[in-house]
């Protein structure tokens, strides 16, 4: 197993917001989170990697209890987090942006460097010197995800990487999570948008006002339509 | 022309160190979100280990390595700093962060001293930079133009240092988000270490530079600390190009002003400071901040006016203060009536700090200026004790409304740092305009009229003003008008999205916090018979800071308890120990750190724990849900 939550809680100063969530992403799969928003999507990723600091629970991450590190050490070890709000460096320049993500070569994960990451996002490289703020918020996903890939990391929790792109970006976001996968990078990806979710997934958890209410593979969650149209907005 | 090049030059070196000092706290603020008080006092620091190394060893190699050693033993002390004190108050609100860095700031005072002795050292002259070049007819110091030529060259080091190396890049990207370099695998400790490191390292530099140019003295931490203040404020945290012109600015308005206003050349600086913060209030080169963070459940208890019972007790404690005189000596009135006196300060300053939520770092030039009205009026017009009770305070109150009106523009640590240089100037001002304020040696000879000039009728009146005052500023704390400007400390925008006027009521807050220390001002004033530029100090606005604070901020009636405490355990104080400020400087680093929420706010704290039956584990369910935001 690449990545074992159990029994996660997670609370904002005195409201309670996640309530004993359980996932599991085995290793090269790719899982779907999905959910409304306001779920707890982004804070189930943000507690994985230590940025929620009120949380209690069991966080393993290649055997290894992850739940009492910091977030720099966690993410070291090779667990990336893509944020959902993009969080580009927006004085830095693509370049800095990307090096600010460098991390030395893992011997158990893909070793990406800057020409393979402009391979797969070939907008990037025509861009290397411009700030990060002076980018499309296509390419802002783009450069968030490749700084991310920068730190070679096994596994990548991908905070809705579709959200508010024009359809022809999300195709390349497409491409570009499969080359991933290809590559031998699990990853585990929330999303509001079942259609981009299936393309890519092979397994989904849903999650509803903190709770995980289904798990399965995605014959399965199409096999049930009562809890797709209960808990998904299509 | 010559001599106005000259003038000019002479300007430029000064800037030097000075822009040296302000680089590092800028560094420092950017990513750390401190405002390092500190700072003044590595400088000194600095200056002083650089005098002993270069008077140690000979020669050019002894001079310009024993400078070199200087910087980097404090900047190793730095480190320490960082590492011991501040990682445990990276998360706590920005007025404890400055209050800690300030207390370290008095303990460096004392320490200097009993290590280097009170008097003024005159460092050596910088081999190969003895002598003074000819200009037209005018000498110029040829280590003047090593600095001017050094000024430049560190700030191409620095951007090189920020634009080409991978701890640049870090250093900048976590100025703009500690969190998300974080979730990139950085460590952050480390980062924020090594940052403090190389800012106390640029700030023990331009002390240590200064050794050929100026005598090493313990006074000079707050001296370049209200400067580089102001050249912050000007040049906007957090940039290095902004702290290299607004120092520039700066020295040149000093070299200028002393041509233009002789004795208050600091003057042309303030105008300018003002304008640069009306134009924008974020610095020359500064980017607009974000609406200060707020630790969410900062404030856990709600706020509610006395019970009955409470304020019966409050009475009978008033009472019992009363009959003091039948029973203390004339010593212990007269100390009692200084203590109700700083009640009145501390209060006047817990209700613009706790009630409006900003914190002023210069309330005392509030109080100085009372002190000062009282002085003018009964020495040079010679109006009766009542009129100039009444009048006195107006000069706080015209204070307060002229720089009330400029402060509030800002908010969290620019507030803070603009409040000090505001009180920093009317000190100046205090102390260099000789012909109207006597200077150092202050007005004295005010002593009240017959029927309060014994004791005990002085300290019932000192005692009736406190309470009435104490009284006064509570009821306006559950009034409409307290509720709206607690409204604009929770939240700015959601109050003036329901039509407050935010500014107007800060505005309104500061006069009245300022006029209500000016009534201290002037009781102050005929107890001591006399008025001095210390009236205004840094140190006192601190004390008042560090009476509230340990009263409890978040408290209604922390600061009367606070003041009432710390004024008796200062007196006691100073009457056992000559180093004073360093146990008061320890004590403060010890509030802030293991003790912030006060006395009373302990204190509650306990109680509302007693009360609250709540299961084990789930005391943050018990608190109210307004506290979060």
């Amino acid at each position: 197993m690449k990545l074992a939550v159990a029994d996660l809680n997670s609370y904002y100063g005195p409201a309670h917001i996640l309530f004993d969530i359980a996932l599991e992403v085995g290793e090269g799969e790719v899982v779907a989170l999905l959910g409304r928003n306001g779920a707890g999507k982004s804070t189930t990723f943000r507690s994985i990697v230590g940025l929620v600091a009120q949380r209690t629970g069991r966080i393993q991450f290649e055997g290894r209890d992850v739940s009492v590190c910091p977030t720099h050490e966690i993410v070291r070890g090779g667990l990336g987090y893509v944020p959902e709000e993009r969080r580009i460096f927006t004085d830095l320049t693509v370049d800095e942006n990307l090096e600010v993500g460098r991390q030395p070569k893992r011997t158990n994960a893909p070793y990406w460097t800057r020409e393979k990451l402009f391979a797969l996002f070939p907008n990037l490289s025509e861009m290397r010197n411009r700030p990060g703020g002076r980018m499309s918020g296509g390419e802002q996903q783009m450069l968030t995800i490749a700084r991310t890939l920068m730190g070679n990391p096994s596994l990548v929790l991908l905070d809705e990487p579709s959200e508010g792109l024009s359809p022809k970006i999300v195709e390349q976001m497409v491409d570009a999570i499969l080359t991933m996968k290809k590559e031998g990078v699990s990853i585990v990806v929330s999303e509001q948008n079942l259609h981009f979710a299936r393309l890519i997934s092979d397994r989904a958890y849903i999650i509803e006002r903190g709770r995980i209410c289904f798990g399965g593979t995605m014959a399965e969650l199409d096999a049930r339509p009562d809890i797709r149209d209960a808990h998904l907005s299509l | 022309m010559a001599f106005y090049v000259v003038q000019f030059l002479t300007g430029l070196a000064s800037a030097a160190s000075l822009f040296l000092v302000a680089s590092g706290l800028s560094i420092i603020f950017g990513v750390t979100r401190i405002v390092n008080f500190a700072h003044g006092a590595f400088y000194m620091i600095g200056a002083y280990i650089a005098f002993t190394l270069t008077d140690r060893f000979s020669g050019a190699f002894g001079f310009w390595g024993g400078i070199v050693m200087a910087a980097l033993a404090v900047a190793l002390i730095g480190l320490l700093v960082e590492m011991v004190l501040l990682r445990r108050i990276y998360h706590v609100p920005e007025l404890f962060q400055l209050l800690a860095t300030f207390g370290l700031t008095l303990m460096v005072q004392d320490l200097v001293v009993l290590i280097w002795g009170p008097d003024d050292l005159v460092g050596r002259r910088a081999p190969g930079f003895k002598g003074a070049v000819d200009f037209f007819g005018q000498a110029i110091p040829s280590y003047d133009l090593f600095l001017i030529v050094l000024g430049p060259v560190v700030l191409g080091v620095l951007w090189l240092l920020f634009q080409r190396t991978r701890w640049g890049v870090l250093v900048r990207a976590a100025t703009q988000d500690r969190d998300m370099v974080a979730a990139l695998g950085v460590n952050q400790k480390w980062l924020f270490t090594s940052v403090f490191a190389v800012g106390v390292f640029l700030a023990a530099l331009g002390g240590a530079l200064q050794i050929p140019r100026d005598a090493v003295h313990h006074a000079m931490d707050l001296r370049i600390i209200v400067e580089v203040f102001v050249v912050v404020v000007i040049g906007g945290l957090g940039s290095i190009v902004g702290a290299f012109v607004a120092a520039v600015l700066v020295s040149e308005l000093n070299a200028f002003g002393i041509l233009i206003f002789p004795k208050i050349s600091i003057i042309l600086v303030f105008l300018v400071m003002a304008v640069v913060l009306i134009v924008r209030p974020w610095g020359l080169f500064g980017k607009p901040e974000a609406a200060a963070r707020r630790t969410p459940g900062l404030t856990v208890n709600p706020w509610r006016p006395l019970t009955q019972n409470e304020r019966l007790a409050a009475l009978a404690g008033l009472i019992v203060a009363a009959t003091l005189p039948l029973f203390a000596g004339n010593y212990a009135l007269t100390v009692a009536s200084e203590i109700a006196i700083f009640v009145i300060f501390a209060v006047s300053l817990h209700f613009l700090m706790a009630v409006g939520g900003l914190a002023s770092f210069g309330h005392a030039a509030y109080f100085g200026l009372g002190t000062y009205g009282i002085a003018f009026l009964a020495k040079m017009a010679g109006l009766p004790m009542i009129v100039c009770l009444l009048l006195g305070p107006l000069m706080g109150l015209a204070g307060a409304a002229v720089f009330g009106f400029f402060a509030v523009q800002l908010s969290g640590v620019y507030f803070a740092m603009l409040t000090l240089a505001f009180a920093q100037i009317v000190w100046s001002i205090a102390f260099q305009w000789v012909s109207v304020t006597g200077g150092d040696n202050g007005i004295l000879g005010l002593w009240p009229e017959k029927w309060a000039a014994s004791p005990s009728h002085f300290y019932w009146l000192a005692l009736g003003v406190a309470a009435l005052v104490t009284i006064a500023l509570r009821i306006a704390v559950f009034s409409p008008f307290g509720y709206a400007l607690r409204a604009t400390r929770d939240s700015l925008l959601r109050s003036e999205a329901i039509g407050i006027n935010a500014k107007r009521m800060q505005w309104t807050a500061f006069v009245i916090a300022g006029t209500t220390a000016g009534v201290g001002g002037a009781l102050f004033a005929y107890l001591k018979g006399s008025v001095f530029p210390d009236n205004l100090g840094i140190s006192l606005s601190v004390d008042a800071l560090v009476m509230v604070l340990l009263g409890g901020v978040e408290t209604v009636s922390g600061a009367v308890i606070g003041a009432i405490v710390y004024k008796a355990l200062n007196i006691w104080l100073v009457s056992q120990t000559d180093l004073s400020k360093l146990v008061l400087g320890g004590f403060i680093v010890l509030i802030v750190v293991v003790f912030p929420k006060g006395i009373v706010g302990t204190l509650e704290m306990l109680l509302q724990r007693k009360r609250s039956v709540s299961p084990p584990g789930s005391t943050l369910l018990a608190k109210p849900i307004e506290s979060a935001e």
